[in-house]
This record gives structure tokens, C-alpha cells and sequence, in this order.
């Protein structure tokens, strides 16, 4: 009796031609004849493919992006000026690193990618003309990622400090980056800023800012007071329903224009403004539908305890409704992030990484490399996104969406 | 007592000798907590409470029960505000419940509520359910919130589950969590709302013996429930609501023993088997 209980506690092994890598190919790939024919054309023809892909990568002038690789990362920000930016950079990192020592998966997995992206473009500088300088700081950098990892394991950075510390580093690397007139540290202005720093530089600026935009938004829209609610639910239709390069165009261009002479605003902030007024709506309509989520009942909970309106939100229907939308806010950010690549075609002298693309095509010594420097900035962004998307992925499983 | 602190009793405002409202009987003496008079309440047409006089004395265990759609729990609901009433008066502690925002805080800081569906907040732990209410209305330090939460699960029984999401705990847990929950506001009144009808079979004798136990310490509990079991032990009142107006009260012996009332008589003989 017990010994006959035991074997069905541990099973019976599987018969042996369901399991293992045979059966596998057997079932999913030659499981009948029409599967087996499929599958034999199919993969005739990825080969194909394949073979033509490797031999362009093979014989293409990939010259034009190392000997532009400068413009492609700075833009026209002076070379002489440009360790301004390896220095922010190293500030990230170190950031970064500290903080997916403390933080969770998705922390970590972006500062992973923030010292895999740096180690691959310093490898590429390695063979470009750029200076060892160059490729030896980003090098630096990817390995300060992992060096601050395991300082911070080791001796903790308390999240408060980190938190403070974060917020303390975006207006200094902006003060960086821009300089301080009258001091060493000279004015860049902001027409000089392109390439890949640009296009981080806006996704950034135009995630950080949009994001508590959106939710504001959101709430106003579901707001009691119908002054507000009216008011939040006419921005966003309106918003939504304009395309981004109009309100950029208008941004660059028109507003300019508009302004009387002696208010100048800077171009970037003019493109961040834009971008983020373009992507609260969006998010905004994310996060309502995380807020029709929350079911009557917290609210009652909320109020029975005697929280205010104001500690209800915040402590019981953002942190529910937030996680819930998740993964379509991360969509959105990605959408975002190859949004601003809109700020070359809506004019207004902003050259981020496609920009300087077309820029540096426009150079008749590069002129028949379209398809190479398109192929380098697609890789970028592909980077980027994959990225943002496999970070979203661990922050989703580390807040429990879905369980509740 | 252990729910609340010493000194709040002696704030309660003087209403001993004053009528509430001038010009009525002054049959409303200190040791009244909770007076509704006249409460009627709509849904669109519906007209769900018709007219409920009910007065609670401090300290006293109120079971209501009624047919499913009688308007006994939309009742219990506007003692704290979770529903507004449109005619009628009711008063809490000597407050007035009025559209008044502070009137409304100060009410429901007297009045703790348990809920059917238990209405944990799923992002946060047990203890941070518990200690939400303290740190952020009561302004509590997070220490001596948490030390009141760990004490308050220890009396309801599940300390090892403080540090465990809802998600994680058993029905029974849950609304053991939600009853510590209410009570960490140090309420002088408790309000259960069926909060034994969404539970295992199993596990509805843990609630219940926490809510036996908080009956015991004094608390002016009001409980929607049909556990009869518990309503004949604790209650020392039993109200019978029905079509949106109490119908019949007194104490168990009296409901059990010899109802009055038909419907009383009909309606328990079709819960007691």
C-alpha cells in the first residue's frame, strides 16, 4: 500500500517519444506532411535571406558611420567641449549602478543595458577615428555600471539618499552640458546638442515630464468639479486628436513667430515642451483606464478609514491603477522615444540621430550610403526599445501585475 | 478598551443635558452613540429606506438582519457616509451628519467599518493595511503605528501574517486583517457589513470569534449578519429590517422566543432549519 503510494507521488517517467529535443522537432516542425513541406520551404528561404543579409553587411561602407560617429553621438557639440558629456555620462552610470544594487529587477535590467549600450559604442569608437580618449571613457563607463553594482551591494545606498541624489543630477548634467557663462565651464547652446545625446536628452526630458502630466490629467478627468473635468477632458481630445509633427511644427516654427521678439525659447525646450504636451494626453487616457480598474470597494475602504480625497489617490488608487497600466504606458514611452526622430523633419535647426543621418548624407562623399547609416540608426533605436520593453517585463512581474 | 485611548471618552461633546435639537425631547442622553431618526434614502425611484428610527447605546451589540434587498446594509451605510440619506437625522457621537466634509471626517474617525468583500488594499502587506489609516490620518510615526498594528493582528490572530499581502491570506485572514484594519483608528463604533456571507464555511467561525471577542471588550458594534449563532450569543439587540423599515426588535430571547411580528416569525423560520 504505501509503497504504491509513493510511485504515484512521484509519477511515471513520460513514454519516451514525448520528450527530449527529437520529439520536439517531431511534433512542432514535422508533425504532419503539409507541417514537414512548410517547414522545409520556409527554411530554405530564412537561409536565402540570411545569406543575402550577411553579404551586404559584409561589403557595406560602414566608414560612414565610424568616420561620422562624433556627429552621430554629439552632434555639433565641440569636441573639445565633449567630456562634458562622457562626465554626465559617468555620473549616470555610477547612478545607475548604485541604484540596481538597492532597486529591483527592472533597475537593474536598465542599468545592464545602460553599461551593454556604452560597452558596444565604445567598441565602436575603438574602430572609428574618434580618439582612445573616446572609446576608452565609454569603455570606462560600462565597467563603473557593474564597479558601482557591486560597491552599492556591498555598502548600501539608503533609497532616500538615491532618490535626492537623482534629482540633484538632472539639473547638473543639464548645467553641464549647457555650461555657465563667465566660468570655465563655456555656454554650448543648445543648437550644438545632436545626434544620440539629443535624442536621449528629449525621450527623457519627455518621459520624466509627461508622465505626472498624464495622471494629473487623468484625474482631472474624473475629477467631481465640472470646471476641471471639462477642461482636462477637452485638452486631451483635442491633443489626441492632432498629430505629433503638427504640434512640433507649430512648436519649431510658429510659435517663433508668435512670441514677440525679445522672449526667445530655447529650441530643445521647445521640442521637449511639445513632446510632452503631445504625450500626457496619452498617458492620461492610460491611466484612466487603470483607474476604472479600481473597484468601488477601495474607495469605500478609503473613505471608511477616513482618508481625504487627495490621500485616497495617492495612497490607494494611483499605486493600483499605475501597475495596471504598465505595460501600455512602457508602449507608449517607446513610441515616444522613436517620436522625437519628428523633431528633424518639423524644421527648427534640431538635429537628433536621424537628423544628423540625413545630415551626414547630405555630404556627396556619403551620399550613396543611405542604406548604412539608416541600418546603424535603426540598431540604436532598436536597442533603446528592446531595452525599455525588457525592463517593463521585470518591473510588471516585481509589482505583481495581475495578482491581486 | 483596547481599541481606543482612555482620554477619548471624556471628549465627548456634553449632550447629556441639552436636547440635540432645540425644541425636541431631550430623551438623547450621553450614553446614546448613534441616533437616526426618520432616515429615508432613494436610489433614482427606489425608495430603499423608509423611514428608520434606531438609537444605539454606547457599548451596546446591534445584529440587523432582514430579506437580501431590505435596505439593512444601504442603512449601516449612511451612518458613516459610505450613502447619503435625504430625509431624516442622524447623529453620531453627538455629531450631526451633515454634506459638511468635516463633519463627515469627524464622524468617520469615530466609526470603524468592516466590509463583505473585505476590501483589503491588494498593493499593500497586512501591517501596511493596518497602519495606513494611523500614519497618514492620525499622523502617526510609522513606529508606534506599527507597534499598535502588530499588537491589534496579534488580537485578531494572524501576527505571522503581517507581513504578507492580502492576495496571500485565506478569506478568514482577510477579513481578520480588515477588522485590525478598522480598529487601528481606535473607533468607539463598529460597523459589519455581512462580514461572514463571502467565507468559506470553514473559516467564518475565526471571524466570528474575534468579533465575539471585540463584543466582549465593550465596542458599540453594529452587524449586518444572519449568524444566528452569534446574533443569540453577543447581541444584545436584534433588529428585523424589511422593506426599507425596522419591522420588529428586542432582544434574541424575545426574537428567537416569541416574535411579534408575522413577518418576523415568516422570515425566520425560512433562515432556521
Amino acid at each position: 500500500m504505501s509503497a504504491d503510494v509513493e510511485l504515484r507521488a512521484g509519477g511515471l517517467p513520460p513514454p519516451p517519444d514525448t520528450v527530449g529535443p527529437s520529439a520536439w522537432l517531431r511534433q512542432n516542425l514535422f508533425g504532419s506532411w503539409p507541417s514537414t513541406i512548410f517547414t522545409v520551404v520556409l527554411g530554405a528561404l530564412l537561409a536565402m535571406l540570411a545569406a543575402l543579409v550577411i553579404q551586404w553587411v559584409l561589403n557595406a561602407r560602414w566608414g560612414v558611420v565610424t568616420d561620422n560617429l562624433r556627429l552621430l553621438l554629439i552632434g555639433q557639440y565641440p569636441f573639445e567641449e565633449a567630456w562634458r558629456v562622457w562626465l554626465a555620462l559617468v555620473l549616470l552610470s555610477v547612478l545607475a549602478g548604485l541604484a540596481s544594487a538597492i532597486g529591483g529587477g527592472a533597475i537593474r535590467t536598465l542599468a545592464n543595458w545602460l553599461a551593454a549600450g556604452q560597452a558596444m559604442l565604445g567598441l565602436l569608437a575603438l574602430g572609428s577615428g574618434l580618439g582612445l580618449h573616446v572609446a576608452g571613457a565609454l569603455l570606462v563607463n560600462a565597467t563603473l555600471v557593474w564597479l558601482a553594482f557591486f560597491v552599492g551591494l556591498r555598502w548600501p545606498v539608503s533609497r532616500r539618499h538615491l532618490t535626492l541624489a537623482t534629482l540633484v543630477y538632472v539639473p547638473v548634467a543639464v548645467v553641464l552640458l549647457q555650461g555657465v557663462g563667465g566660468t570655465p565651464l563655456s555656454v554650448v547652446p543648445t543648437r550644438f546638442w545632436g545626434g544620440l545625446l539629443l535624442t536621449f536628452l528629449l525621450a527623457i526630458a519627455g518621459i520624466l515630464l509627461s508622465f505626472p502630466f498624464g495622471v494629473v490629467l487623468a484625474l482631472g478627468r474624473r475629477s467631481n468639479l465640472p470646471a476641471i473635468r471639462l477642461m482636462s477632458t477637452a485638452y486631451i481630445e483635442v491633443v489626441r486628436g492632432v498629430p505629433l509633427v503638427t504640434i512640433l511644427f507649430m512648436a519649431a516654427i510658429m510659435l517663433p513667430l508668435f512670441l514677440p521678439g525679445e522672449v526667445r525659447i530655447d529650441a530643445v525646450v521647445r521640442a521637449v515642451g511639445g513632446i510632452t504636451l503631445f504625450s500626457a494626453a496619452y498617458v492620461a487616457e492610460n491611466v484612466r483606464g487603470g483607474l476604472q480598474a479600481i473597484p468601488a470597494g477601495q474607495l469605500e475602504a478609503s473613505d471608511a478609514i477616513g482618508l481625504n480625497a487627495f490621500q485616497r489617490n495617492v495612497y490607494v488608487v494611483l499605486p493600483q491603477a499605475l501597475r495596471a497600466v504598465i505595460p501600455a504606458n512602457v508602449g507608449l514611452f517607446i513610441s515616444l522615444l522613436k517620436d522625437t526622430t519628428l523633431v528633424a523633419i518639423a524644421g527648427g535647426g534640431l538635429l537628433e540621430l536621424l537628423g544628423i543621418g540625413n545630415a551626414v548624407l547630405a555630404n556627396p562623399q556619403w551620399a550613396g550610403a543611405r542604406l548604412e547609416i539608416y541600418a546603424f540608426i535603426t540598431v540604436v533605436f532598436f536597442v533603446l526599445c528592446y531595452a525599455m520593453s525588457q525592463a517593463s517585463y521585470r518591473l510588471e512581474a516585481q509589482m505583481g501585475v495581475g495578482k491581486r | 478598551m483596547w481599541a481606543r485611548d482612555e482620554g477619548q471618552v471624556t471628549d465627548q461633546p456634553q449632550v447629556t443635558d441639552q436636547p440635540l435639537v432645540p425644541g425636541q425631547t431631550p430623551d438623547v442622553t450621553r450614553s446614546d452613540i448613534i441616533v437616526c431618526r426618520d432616515v429615508h434614502k432613494w436610489f433614482g425611484q427606489l425608495h430603499v429606506l423608509r423611514g428608520i428610527d434606531l438609537t444605539v447605546k454606547s457599548g451596546e451589540v446591534i445584529v440587523i438582519f432582514g430579506p437580501s434587498g431590505s435596505g439593512k446594509s444601504t442603512f449601516i451605510r449612511t451612518i458613516n457616509r459610505l450613502e447619503e440619506h435625504q430625509r431624516g437625522d442622524i447623529f453620531v457621537d453627538g455629531i450631526e451628519l451633515t454634506s459638511d466634509i468635516r463633519n463627515i471626517a469627524a464622524i468617520r474617525s469615530e466609526i470603524g467599518m468592516v466590509f463583505q468583500s473585505f476590501n483589503l488594499f491588494p498593493h499593500l502587506t497586512a501591517l501596511q493595511n493596518v497602519t495606513l489609516g494611523p500614519i497618514r490620518v492620525r499622523r502617526w510615526p510609522r513606529a508606534k503605528a506599527d507597534q499598535k498594528a502588530m499588537e491589534l493582528l496579534e488580537r485578531v490572530g494572524i501576527p505571522e501574517q503581517a507581513h504578507k499581502h492580502p492576495a496571500q491570506l485565506s478569506g478568514g485572514q482577510q477579513q481578520r486583517v480588515a477588522i485590525a484594519r478598522a480598529l487601528a483608528m481606535q473607533p468607539k463604533i463598529m460597523l459589519f457589513d455581512e462580514p461572514t456571507s463571502a467565507l468559506d464555511p470553514e473559516m467564518i467561525n475565526e471571524v466570528l470569534e474575534v468579533m465575539r471577542e471585540l463584543a466582549g471588550s465593550g465596542m458599540t458594534m453594529l452587524c449586518v449578519s444572519h449568524e444566528m449563532g452569534f446574533a443569540r450569543a453577543v447581541a444584545d439587540r436584534m433588529v428585523f429590517i424589511d422593506e426599507g423599515v425596522i419591522v420588529e426588535q428586542g432582544p434574541p430571547s424575545q426574537i428567537f422566543g416569541a416574535p411579534e411580528q408575522e413577518r418576523t416569525k415568516q422570515f425566520l423560520s425560512q433562515i432556521l432549519h
